[in-house]
């Protein structure tokens, strides 16, 4: 028995030193962001100020690549959301053989690294004579993108009860009318949430964008050209702010996702 | 498989249906793939040279890579390490993992799951970004530990692979901890306990029983991590140096630096094949198919 009490302490030491590791770095960032130092750190201390909220108000450059993001986030949603379910759609309908190909095809977007899904996409548009932009950025997210909202459209799919459909068309409605009043209504939280997802997946992805971006540049571009070159607590500031406006819109998704999944034990 | 689209949807939307589907897969997915791999294997010309007689295919892009040491090296280098970061990444994830599956009360876990999520929505450039702070030369890290007397001069964190590595398993860890935990979760609680009883340690139960029933997990989060850092800019371009630069950093190289997309080409097949080859070898060595990673 004492051998186990020593193990517990050890596996409770374990997990708080774990979650001490996935928080000091986030932390730290935070504080360094009100540090009168030019460079972020937290160590010297410096003195306490907020002007680096201030410097970053007034940087045109991030205003721009702010917007550009969220162009082209709204812009993936809008592609990746329908690719999505009408492949979930596809897979929870059909039987026989293929299937299981076609399912693996759906997921290589997946395994497959981002720099691969860009670098393909800005070889296959060229061929077009489309470069680099905002448009091929909606793309080649797109691309892997679609992935993401098939799998968790699917899921909800997958727990779906077919003789409503059936108790619908015995009762005299047509096909479209059954999907757009029993199926669709059963799927819309999984679509709101995909498209959640698909808009965050959109908007912090890098090793694709990079590929494809042209001469756009979306806020994550900016945030790591900053603090390549350029590197000041302004950027300390830029990341507090996402952090934090993450951090709400994550709790927010969980606790609606948390609700929604009583309510569908219940 | 239209007949049984159209018999559910009504043969307008099962049209539509098929119709993305092909836009998405074949314009988005295998073609563009397709067109990477062409590329590859044709040399880099000038737009009024294309379909002239120097336009035919050859090995020449692939025998650049072997004929140079130093991409050579970085490219064994980024295998190398990427399996490091996918071993290391495993072992600091399976604890947390069993103890969040089987140890914790559902509250506790629900807590942990919900602090986990929550640097997993953070942008990957920010929690980079972040151990760039700490591992500085004049960063916390070094200030700590000379505080603590355990270095007598700062370390160069940023200068090798090590920063590099210490990134990665932070930025990709939850890749590893979820699949581990599904997998470890859906094992019967009466399994271990019968384990326990007949007389068998710690180390026996993980070993005979909960490791070999997280085997599809266990591969998932090998397979997802091992992609996610052999593909990896991000953290090599905030964290690394001149010298310890990444494969994918050559590659982008190549296109925006270089001017070669040809060359650039044929180096992201040879990290696609890399990728495939680990995804290959993950499956035959835990003996799982590809339905079982998509759970």
């Amino acid at each position: 028995m004492k051998s186990e009490t020593i193990l517990r302490w050890g596996v409770r030491f374990y997990i708080g030193v774990f979650f001490l590791y996935l928080f000091t770095p986030l932390i730290i960032m935070g504080i360094a962001t009100f540090n009168d130092s030019r460079f972020p750190t937290v160590s010297p201390w410096k003195g306490a100020t907020m002007k680096w909220f201030g410097v970053l108000a007034e940087d045109g450059a991030m205003w721009d690549a702010l917007l550009t993001s969220v162009i082209v986030a709204i812009g993936v949603l809008l592609v990746a959301v329908p690719i999505g379910v009408c492949c979930a759609l596809f897979l929870s309908t059909v039987q026989g053989r293929g299937k299981s190909f076609l399912y693996s095809l759906m997921m290589s977007p997946l395994l497959t690294p981002g720099v691969i899904v860009g670098i393909s996409t800005l070889i296959f548009w060229k061929g077009l004579s489309v470069n680099g932009g905002i448009v091929l950025t909606v793309i080649a997210q797109t691309t892997f993108i679609a992935a993401y909202v098939m799998l968790m459209i699917l899921a909800r799919l997958q727990r779906f009860d077919r003789t409503l459909e059936q108790a619908a068309q015995s009762l005299g409605a047509t096909p479209w009318q059954t999907f757009r009043r029993v199926l669709l209504p059963y799927l819309k939280p999984a679509i709101i949430s995909a498209a959640v997802i698909a808009f965050l997946q959109s908007f912090e992805n890098y090793n694709t964008t990079l590929f494809v971006k042209g001469y756009d540049t979306t806020l994550t571009v900016y945030i790591a050209s900053k603090v390549r070159t350029g590197l000041t607590p302004a950027v300390n500031a830029l990341g507090l702010v996402m952090i934090v406006a993450t951090v709400l819109l994550a709790i927010v998704y969980e606790v609606k996702k948390r609700r929604e999944s009583r309510v569908v034990k219940l | 498989m239209f007949k049984q689209l159209a018999g559910r949807f009504g043969g307008g939307l099962a049209a539509g249906i098929i119709a993305m589907i092909a836009v998405w897969l074949l314009g988005m997915v295998i073609l563009p793939q397709l067109l990477m791999v062409d590329y590859s294997f044709r040399p880099n010309l000038l737009p009024a040279e294309l379909g002239g007689p120097k336009d035919t295919y050859s090995l020449i892009n692939y025998e650049t890579l072997f004929n140079n040491s130093i991409h050579l090296s970085i490219f064994f280098k980024t295998i190398w390490s990427s399996v490091l970061v996918t071993l290391l990444t495993l072992v600091v994830s399976y604890p947390l993992a069993y103890y969040l599956a089987k140890v914790a009360t559902p509250r506790q876990a629900a807590l942990c799951i919900l602090l986990l999520i929550i640097p997993f929505w953070i942008n990957e450039i920010l929690r980079t970004f972040s151990w760039y702070i700490i591992l500085a030369y004049k960063g916390p890290l070094n200030a700590l530990l000379l505080a603590l007397g355990m270095i007598d001069r700062p370390v160069r964190f940023l200068s090798g692979d090590g920063g590099v590595m210490i990134g990665m398993v932070y930025a990709y860890i939850l890749f590893m901890i979820f699949p581990l935990y599904n997998a470890i979760e859906s094992l019967d609680i009466n399994q271990i306990k019968a384990a326990r009883n007949l007389g068998a340690g710690w180390i026996r139960t993980h070993y005979r029983v909960i490791i070999p029933h997280a085997k599809p997990g266990i591969a998932t989060g090998c397979i997802m991590t091992f992609m996610l850092a052999a593909g990896s800019y991000a953290v090599p371009a905030l964290l690394g140096s001149p010298g310890s630069r990444w494969f994918t950093q050559i590659i982008y190289n190549w296109f925006f630096e270089g001017g070669n997309w040809n060359q650039g080409a044929a180096y992201a097949f040879l990290l696609l094949i890399l990728c495939i080859g680990f995804i290959a070898l993950i499956m035959k060595v835990f003996k799982v198919g590809l339905g079982d990673i998509a759970k």
